[in-house]
């Protein structure tokens, strides 16, 4: 790769595509590659699934929800990306892994009946199999994001340990496990959440500290975008619905 | 003593019924309240019938397939008892009994066979109570996970449909969840399926996200959907290839009308007349919404049911969009579905530049979805009635499309109901 066409890209890692795309997570990568040209940069897309390498260049990394049967093929290739993720997650490098992604970058997932899945640690976190799904429409305050506005659908509890922060508290729906009112996890520039919906449409401020975050890191320069009024009426009109 | 409750139900479904359809309610209390007096009134009043009991599930295609069916059965000469209004719950069969027959009565004396459409879900339920004695299961497709969680959760519920299957089962050879869901079932398989040349029309579940296209199940059809052009789908049965103009529109009907022909062959037997059947099938018109057409003040309007990201790409590679006003109403209530996130696993580029307009309870979700596919949406409504009788009044002579939700898709009927005539529900 040649200096010159590399300073105006962004190299966007799509974790697992073929096994965890199941809640209009492709719609997760159309808004980062769409608004990564609005702000004037190049996206390029690395899909890796189970049995590729983890491309040379990872600028943002993002992962999403899967079936049963998915994560667990996935889990195990997981695996041998585990040093590599944890060392690109404390070089700051911007993730955002959804529902069983996000579940997996925990320590492990323990099911109710299945075997254990083992996680890779990014997130010091556990997830058990719980008896009820959780499912629904999601409001969520962010300190640094604001509302999150959202749809879940899980039936892992997830427990944050002690090195790791919540990203938001839940104020419709469940969350993390329905009982602590956490939703997500965040660490240095990686986060974890059970939202879909998909999530970036209708968050666009978690989509542009992605982007943003990533230019940065990579020294590029970026435009600002102007929000089409469409995506607050949209943000208005999901929180207004049952749950 | 079931008989004598089994009257008394009846009895009382009628007149609830027919309170019902004064205030204008809806279609499934009848049977509701006949099952609580009489647990089992339903699989009671289906004994005996001498074809037996055809159950059709799937993701897509129900509706329209069940009308096929009935439609090359009764061209057949069978009397079928049928569940007509896409009520597909176990109380909507029971409310069509108390419907079609009289107190005391038994379905057995009027009707020959019953080709039930039930979704996933209430088909195990009835295949509990009622073995079926054929089963047609049409496709396997992401719909409604936040009710039935996963797709492999629907296809184990195929699963249990097909080994409920006393006579033949009917599937669907190029879907590989309903290859492994037959597997284990005792009666005997028909499969149905396209031709090679048409596998990139009818792209699985998997391959719709990226899979590596798994290959197709190496079963003989026993029909085969072998062409589709401007002049009708062209159907490889028994060696011979048949080209039927169909008044039906999709690229799914001609498909899910190959299930049908197969289905209809199983349960006529020797007396199944390959010519009888093709002009039956030529026949039928669309089901109510799923590329329903009817005249607004000089337009055509048609209205295509959308419910899964399978269903609304296959429905916008059917329909050319140029010279036809078009608009997307989504709604998110039960029947629906909550989650919007299918919306994002549709590609609508092909509507580009723009569509007339969006309206439904989501309709800034599609908006959304349209701004990233660099569609603009001349309008977003929220209050649905207005603007859609709005768009179908406007430009008068340019044919219009409404993609809808199920909700919306009766919200819509509504709306323009006094401005045409349309099949009542
Ligand atoms: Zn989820």
């Amino acid at each position: 790769m040649t200096s010159e066409t590399s300073r105006g890209e962004l190299h966007i890692v799509n974790l697992y595509p073929r096994h965890m795309n199941i809640y209009g997570d492709r719609g997760n990568m159309l808004v980062l590659t769409r608004r990564t040209t609005w702000h004037g940069l190049t996206p390029v897309v690395h899909e890796v699934n189970p049995g590729d390498e983890l491309p040379e260049r990872a600028d943002i990394i993002v992962g999403g929800g899967g079936q049963d049967s998915g994560q667990v093929t996935v889990a195990d290739d997981l695996q041998r990306h585990g040093d590599a993720l944890r060392g690109l997650a404390a070089d700051g490098v911007p993730m955002l892994m959804i529902c069983g992604m996000y579940q997996l970058f925990g320590h492990r997932f323990v099911p109710i009946e299945e075997p254990e899945l083992p996680g890779v640690g990014v997130f010091d976190m556990e997830t058990v199999g719980g008896p009820v799904r959780m499912i629904g429409n999601v409001v969520a305050e962010s300190d640094d994001l604001g509302t999150l506005i959202g749809y879940e659908n899980h039936s892992g509890r997830t427990l944050l340990g002690a090195g790791v922060a919540p990203l938001a508290r839940v104020t419709q729906g469940d969350g993390n496990n329905g009982d602590d009112g956490f939703e997500g996890a965040t660490r240095d520039n990686v986060i974890g959440t059970y939202l879909h919906g998909s999530l970036l449409p209708k968050n666009p401020a978690v989509a542009d500290f992605l982007i943003e975050t990533a230019a940065r890191r990579a020294g590029l320069e970026t435009v600002e975008v102007s929000e089409h009024d469409h995506i607050e009426r949209a943000r208005r009109q999901a929180a207004e619905r049952p749950r | 003593m079931s008989g004598l409750r089994d009257t008394t139900a009846h009895a009382l479904g009628k007149a609830l019924r027919a309170a019902a359809r004064v205030r204008g309610g809806g279609s499934a209390y009848p049977g509701l309240a006949a099952e609580r007096i009489a647990p089992g009134f339903t699989a009671r009043s289906l004994t005996g019938l001498p074809r037996g009991v055809v159950v059709i599930s799937g993701t897509n295609g129900k509706t329209t397939t069940t009308r096929v069916v009935t439609a090359l059965l009764e061209a057949s000469g069978l009397r079928v008892f049928t569940n007509r209004t896409g009520s597909n719950f176990v109380r909507g069969v029971a409310s069509q009994v108390i419907a079609d027959v009289p107190v005391g009565g038994r379905l057995a004396d009027r009707f020959d066979v019953a080709v039930l459409e039930l979704d996933e879900a209430h088909a195990v339920h009835f295949v509990a109570d009622v073995p079926a004695t054929y089963s047609l299961l049409l496709n396997v497709m992401r719909d409604q996970l936040d009710r039935f969680g996963e797709i492999d959760t629907t296809a184990r519920k195929l699963a249990v449909v097909a080994q409920a299957t006393t006579e033949a089962i009917v599937a669907n050879r190029d879907d590989p969840r309903l290859v492994s869901a037959v597997e284990a079932a005792v009666s005997r398989v028909a499969w149905f399926g396209h031709g090679a040349a048409l596998a990139d029309t009818f792209p699985t579940d998997d391959a719709l996200y990226g899979a590596v296209g798994e290959a197709a199940s190496a079963e003989a059809a026993d029909v085969e959907l072998v062409d589709l052009t401007d002049a009708g789908a062209a159907y490889a049965i028994d060696g011979a290839e048949h080209l039927v103009p169909l008044q039906l529109t999709g690229a799914y009907n001609a498909l899910n009308s190959a299930a049908a022909l197969s289905l209809a062959r199983q349960v006529l037997g020797a007396e199944a007349d390959t010519a009888t059947l093709l002009a039956a099938l030529a026949e039928v018109t669309p089901a109510f919404g799923r590329g329903e057409k009817f005249s607004v003040e000089g337009s055509e309007v048609e209205i295509v049911l959308v419910k899964n990201p399978g269903g609304f790409r296959l429905a916008l590679t059917s329909y050319d969009p140029a010279g036809t006003d078009t608009a997307i109403v989504i709604n998110d209530h039960h029947a629906d579905g909550r989650d919007m996130s299918w919306l994002w696993d549709v590609d609508f580029s092909s509507l580009a530049p723009g569509i007339a307009l969006v309206a439904g309870t989501r309709s800034y979700d599609m908006a959304v979805r349209l701004l990233y596919d660099e569609v603009e949406a001349a309008e977003v409504a929220v209050d649905l009635a207005p603007a859609i009788a709005r768009f179908a009044r406007a430009n008068p002579g340019t044919p219009k499309r409404i993609y809808c939700t199920y909700t919306a898709m009766l919200e819509v009927r509504r709306a323009l109901e006094r401005y045409t005539t349309m099949e009542a529900l």
